[in-house]
């Protein structure tokens, strides 16, 4: 009885997170006369503009990450270690960008990011800083985890007996060990960059979702196919961060 | 394993408060090359403090720290060439047991054939050679610490510093490896610096144990120097077991049970209470006397009574494990003490 229910939960969860997918692919995939056409996905390879914006998502997607944990990982590990007292203030101003809706922060950074532009040029590229206060709060949630699941005190004073620096003992020691958190925050970091439309909008940025709003506007199903593939390349990295964290643990416990 | 046969370490005058908490409070010490010094005291004396700020790990407030002479006070934990081991396991968790062990030597840039090559020997060392490839999940907490000690040993310190390394362990097992610490000890000639609250450790492995309290060094001395001739109350208290048996004392000596007993330097005359040991009493069937026996137990060579005295004081003795059958509960019996000599401190 109770396995039947678990089923029935599982099918109806399966069925709301599938059936706008599939309409989505209905949609997409309609042709003249009521034939199935894959025009609308053919046409995301020759739109230069689509393209430049999807190139541009992913790149801020990976600079975001990459810059999230170089500041965050060896800021909360010194914090961890050296400055425990520390740890609320520091988690509420990484947890405050949850609180500040994106129209504000918006409101609030653009005076500053005419100097950015002004600096750095217009590309979207520059769009990595603000993104990555955007994170924060997801990101420190998963890598705090990650850090108070380890004894971060005994290994790292560990490492700095046999000689370790500060930097190989992050590098060496804490890196390999809160790798799931690391890719935790990696991943949430890329998905919230990939699905974020509001502040790029604003500021006049082409990303691939102000992208899939413009095409939206002129060619619906080319702006379905777009973000159907988006949510799909979400859900493949989902897979193979996972599978890759399985292998891993898999290994571990072979050997 | 090593050429030299370890360095001289001087702790000198150490401070170090946590807020209202004297850490530290005046602490010096010195090690001899090779020695291997046991601190020993309750938790919270400071023990484990002192053994961190010699591991550069602990700032102190005030005070020096001579390592074969130099002043590394202000050296960086990592620039101190010490080995550590902690008291809770400290294996890299990402490492087999020959990375860990070949951890210290990654960092000097030592050529990875040597590397792998010196681990082996290490873990053959400890007992480990067939577990060099196992992950610290895969291995016991006493073979995870025996893996530490490899690793601590590794990088050739001058000084070996052992964090209760056996607290965490069952007592089979803590037994097994505390000979091995010490036959590893003097094998490697190393410096060693090792803090305990067991008592029996503390005796058993150092060539000199330091009784501390309140961020002090009350006592040092050789083990059986320490047990037989504590230099405090909270010494005798602390080592061993301590009989209080009230006397009167002059002259040096105190009466105890009706035998004159010599007391140790720093004893009060007067009206005293005087520390005796367990072996130092004698316990015998004798149906006229008031004293009762309350409890007896059987330990392998030896026998413990407990015998409850006429005013009410019960004293522990030491017999030999033949006679405790004829001890039974509520047996009358006499107890009388040997003229082994004994600390007193004045009654309050």
């Amino acid at each position: 009885m109770r396995r039947a229910g678990r089923w029935a939960v599982l099918v109806a969860l399966g069925l709301y997170f599938a059936l706008p997918l599939v309409a989505m692919a209905e949609f997409s995939t309609r042709g003249t006369g009521g034939h199935r056409s894959l025009h609308a996905w053919r046409s995301i390879g020759s739109d230069p503009d689509l393209i430049r914006a999807i190139v541009a998502s992913l790149e801020l997607a990976g600079l975001t990450a990459v810059l999230m944990l170089v500041l965050l990982l060896p800021t909360m590990t010194w914090v961890h270690l050296r400055l425990p007292h520390l740890r609320r203030t520091i988690e509420f101003v990484c947890l405050l960008p949850l609180t500040i809706p994106a129209i504000v922060i918006v409101v609030g950074i653009a005076p500053i990011y005419a100097w950015v532009t002004y600096l750095l040029g217009d590309s979207p590229l520059t769009l990595t800083f603000v993104y990555v206060i955007l994170v924060l709060p997801y990101a420190y949630r998963a890598l705090d985890a990650g850090l108070t699941g380890m004894d971060l005190h005994t290994l790292s004073e560990a490492a700095l007996s046999l000689g370790a620096s500060w930097w190989t003992m992050i590098w060496r020691i804490v890196v390999p060990n809160v790798r799931g958190a690391i890719l935790s925050a990696g991943l949430i970091s890329v998905a919230m960059v990939l699905g974020e439309f509001t502040i790029a909008s604003l500021l006049d940025f082409q990303t691939v979702q102000v992208e899939i709003n413009l095409l939206g506007k002129r060619n619906a199903d080319i702006s379905i196919a777009v973000s159907l593939a988006a949510l799909l390349f979400a859900f493949v990295l989902l897979f193979a961060l996972a599978l890759a964290g399985r292998r891993r643990r898999e290994a571990v416990d072979d050997r | 394993m090593t050429d030299d046969q370890g360095v001289s370490v001087r702790l000198e005058e150490l401070h170090r408060v946590y807020g209202p908490v004297r850490a530290l409070d005046g602490l010096t010490l010195d090690l001899a090359p090779g020695e291997l010094v046991a601190l020993l005291g309750p938790s919270g004396c400071g023990k484990t403090t002192a053994l961190r700020a010699l591991g550069g790990l602990e700032r102190l407030d005030s005070g020096r720290v001579l390592v074969d002479g130099a002043d590394v006070t202000d050296t960086p934990a990592n620039r101190r060439a010490m080995g550590m081991v902690f008291q809770a396991y400290s294996l890299f968790p990402n490492m087999t047991a020959r990375d860990n062990v070949a951890f210290g030597l990654r960092l000097r840039h030592v050529a990875a054939g040597r590397r792998r090559s010196r681990a082996s020997e290490l873990l053959e060392l400890v007992g480990l050679g067939p577990h060099a490839g196992h992950y610290p999940h895969q291995l016991s907490g006493g073979q995870q610490q025996r893996v530490a000690i490899a690793r601590a040993l590794a990088v050739e310190p001058r000084v070996l510093l052992l964090d209760e390394p056996l607290s965490a362990l069952d007592a089979k097992v803590r037994a097994q490896l505390r000979d091995e610490i010490r036959r590893i000890q003097v094998e490697v000639g190393i410096t060693t610096l090792f803090v305990t609250h067991d008592q029996e450790e503390a005796l058993a492995l150092a060539d000199r144990v330091g009784v501390m309290s309140g961020g002090r060094l009350e006592q040092v001395g050789a083990p059986a120097h320490v047990y037989s001739r504590p230099a405090t109350a909270f010494v005798a208290d602390f080592v061993g077991i301590t009989n209080r048996i009230a006397a009167t004392a002059s002259g040096g000596t105190a009466s105890v049970l009706g035998t004159p007993v010599p007391l140790l330097d720093g004893s009060d005359d007067g009206e005293v209470t005087v520390l005796v040991r367990p072996e130092a009493l004698e316990v015998t069937p004798d149906d006229t006397a008031e004293a009762r026996v309350v409890a007896a137990s059987f330990l392998g060579a030896v026998g413990r009574v407990q015998v409850r005295m006429p005013d009410e004081n019960l004293l522990i003795a030491q017999v030999p494990s033949t006679t405790v059958a004829d001890l039974t509960p509520g047996r009358p019996v006499r107890v009388t003490a040997h003229p082994v000599p004994a600390l007193a401190t004045a009654r309050e």
